[in-house]
């Protein structure tokens, strides 16, 4: 292919730009790296580097990050999981099983999405301090699983699988959730592992709610903990601490877009539907 | 005879399947719809219930007073100012998103795999959470210490302390949600390129159309669906502002960057006045459903 002028000087450009993108995240990175000392004379420039481990290491010695970084990876999985389990349930009901008031239930369902978590926020919190389930994994995971989005995806993938794929199984006589579970469920990795991704990123990022739910520090997941930490923007531990904070809450999520950037890219097209 | 018990061994298993669809059908439903019923739709009936009342967070205090939340929202000016600041963030963040979506992905619509490296870096910054994105950008701002301050000392400027200052306050705020949600908007516009047959490129260039001439006849008008839905994702997601406003500038200063659901978080959960913060709630709602029933009837007239 032969490229033009024109074609350069974008792509030179773009590149330009795509330095200055990154130049946020890579001077936090070596703010990380650097120590308090010197920090405090000067805070310029993103070389050289690395100099220092020691704010990594207080990170995981003495402050609350070890413990939020367990609660998020429990949110995480625990609402991943759940909302796999029940929307691919729903969802096969919805796309395959012909009961009656099915249009009805699914029209009520897909109501659910023009509902913003904050207009619920208030009366969420009111409800679960009535059963005193604030600050419990229960509360940081449960009202997350009520969303249709999930529900709404795994009905419009099942209703794509060609029928003749359970005929075998139903001449075999086996029951609804045997199809399920051994034709559809195996068939449905592609929309299950977009689905997974989209809810694990979602729960890891999650702050409206967990920032409401969680008080007590011990329950923080790693995005409320970081929150949390911006209050003392001037504490003991200093800069260097709080820029390894930022760097270690996101290192998951960067690890997870490396492995996992083709789908996620694929998803955001399937997500906002068309 | 033969006839008869024909029909009846059919017709039992019939009415026997139907029984046993209906039944699985609910079952399979259960789970989900036990959530969706209490984490959802009774929050959001009981949050138009506790707009009518005088509703404290903590205690039994809870009285009708009927629409007296909604008369005092209508005199209240801090209601007033925080959704005057909501549609302003949105009204700027939300067409500035689509614009540099749109760029980015006419840049980087390319084969080459420096082009995909340069999509990733451009989406990367989606991926993290507004603690961090907040966090790293407070740092960027900072007028002591700052990536900015350092560069406008470098060439001898003054540095500006951006969140403190009440004409920086908003605009930073906006630079900063742009550099986060970016890449959204792009990998949309890239989805909706991609669609484009290529067919009509080679039509264009047989013609020796210009480059500005294909974006403008070609390019763009093919993107029209894609560019609705880009803006109103964005809008109803901007509408919703929150984390930004409340790590980096506390919706100060003088209350020029605080939004609606900052004003819900705060009245409800600093001031204990869940029922006066469910009112502000039920607007926000009102507002973003507004936006989605418009996209709703323009879409609708575009597939006419």
């Amino acid at each position: 292919m032969n490229r033009t002028f024109g074609d350069r000087l974008i792509l030179v450009l773009v590149i330009g730009a795509a330095f200055v993108w990154m130049m946020p995240m890579l001077w936090v990175l070596s703010l990380s790296l650097r120590p308090n000392e010197e920090l405090v004379r000067s805070t310029a420039g993103i070389l050289p580097w690395p100099k220092t481990l020691e704010h990594f290491a207080t990170l995981l010695r003495v402050s609350l990050t070890p413990r939020w970084l367990l609660n998020s990876v429990i949110v995480a999985f625990g609402m991943t999981a759940l909302t796999l389990l029940l929307s691919s349930l729903a969802g096969y009901a919805f796309a395959r099983i012909d009961f009656p008031g099915r249009r009805a239930v699914f029209l009520l369902v897909m109501a659910g999405l023009m509902i913003p978590e904050q207009a619920i926020l208030v009366p969420l919190h009111a409800m679960l301090a009535d059963w005193e389930m604030h600050n419990t994994y229960f509360s940081l995971i449960a009202p997350r699983l009520a969303g249709p989005m999930g529900v709404f995806l795994m009905t419009q993938f099942f209703k794509a699988v060609p029928r003749e794929l359970e005929e075998a199984a139903e001449l075999d006589n086996a029951s609804r959730l045997k199809i399920f579970w051994s034709v559809m469920l195996p068939l449905s990795r592609p929309a299950l592992t977009t689905l997974g991704i989209f809810t694990f990123l979602f729960a890891w990022n999650d702050f409206l709610w967990p920032v409401v739910t969680a008080t007590q520090p011990e329950m923080y997941t790693l995005s409320v903990g970081l929150g949390s930490l911006q209050g003392n923007f001037a504490m003991s531990e200093g800069l260097g601490f709080l820029m390894a904070s930022a760097v270690f809450a996101s290192a998951p999520m960067v690890i997870l877009y490396v492995v996992f950037q083709r789908y996620i890219v694929q998803g955001i097209t399937l997500t906002s539907g068309k | 005879m033969t006839v008869t018990s024909v029909q009846d061994a059919g017709s039992r298993p019939h009415g026997l399947a139907r029984y046993r669809d209906a039944l699985s059908g609910y079952a399979f439903l259960a789970p989900f719809l036990a959530f969706y019923a209490v984490f959802l739709l009774y929050p959001f009936g009981l949050g138009l219930w506790m707009s009518l009342h005088d509703w404290e967070i903590v205690g039994d205090y809870r009285e009708f007073i009927g629409l007296l939340n909604y008369q005092e929202l209508w005199d209240d000016p801090y209601f007033w100012e925080a959704l005057k600041r909501t549609l302003q963030f949105a009204a700027i963040t939300a067409p500035a998103a689509t614009v540099l979506g749109l760029v980015l992905a006419l840049a980087l619509n390319g084969p080459l795999r420096l082009h995909g490296a340069l999509r990733a870096v451009f989406f990367a910054s989606n991926i993290f959470s507004v603690t961090v994105v907040t966090l790293v950008w407070s740092m960027v701002l900072n007028p002591d210490r700052g990536l900015i301050a350092n560069g406008m000392r470098a060439v001898g400027l003054e540095p500006i302390a951006f969140l403190a200052d009440q004409d920086w306050a908003m605009p930073a705020l906006v630079v900063t949600t742009l550099w986060w949600v970016a890449g959204f908007p792009m990998a949309l516009f890239l989805a909706g390129l991609q669609q484009i047959p290529p067919e009509v490129y080679e039509a264009a260039r047989l013609d020796n159309a210009s480059r500005w001439a294909v974006l403008r006849r070609i390019t763009l008008p093919a993107l029209a669906r894609t560019t609705l839905l880009v803006v109103v994702l964005q809008t109803v997601m901007h509408l919703q502002v929150f984390g930004q406003p409340l790590l980096m500038t506390r919706g100060g200063p003088a209350n020029s960057t605080r939004p609606l659901v900052q004003l819900i978080y705060e009245t409800s959960f600093r001031d204990w006045r869940s029922g006066y913060a469910s009112t502000v709630s039920v607007v926000l709602f009102v507002m973003m459903f507004c936006v989605a029933l418009l996209q709703f009837r323009l879409s609708r007239q575009e597939g006419d």
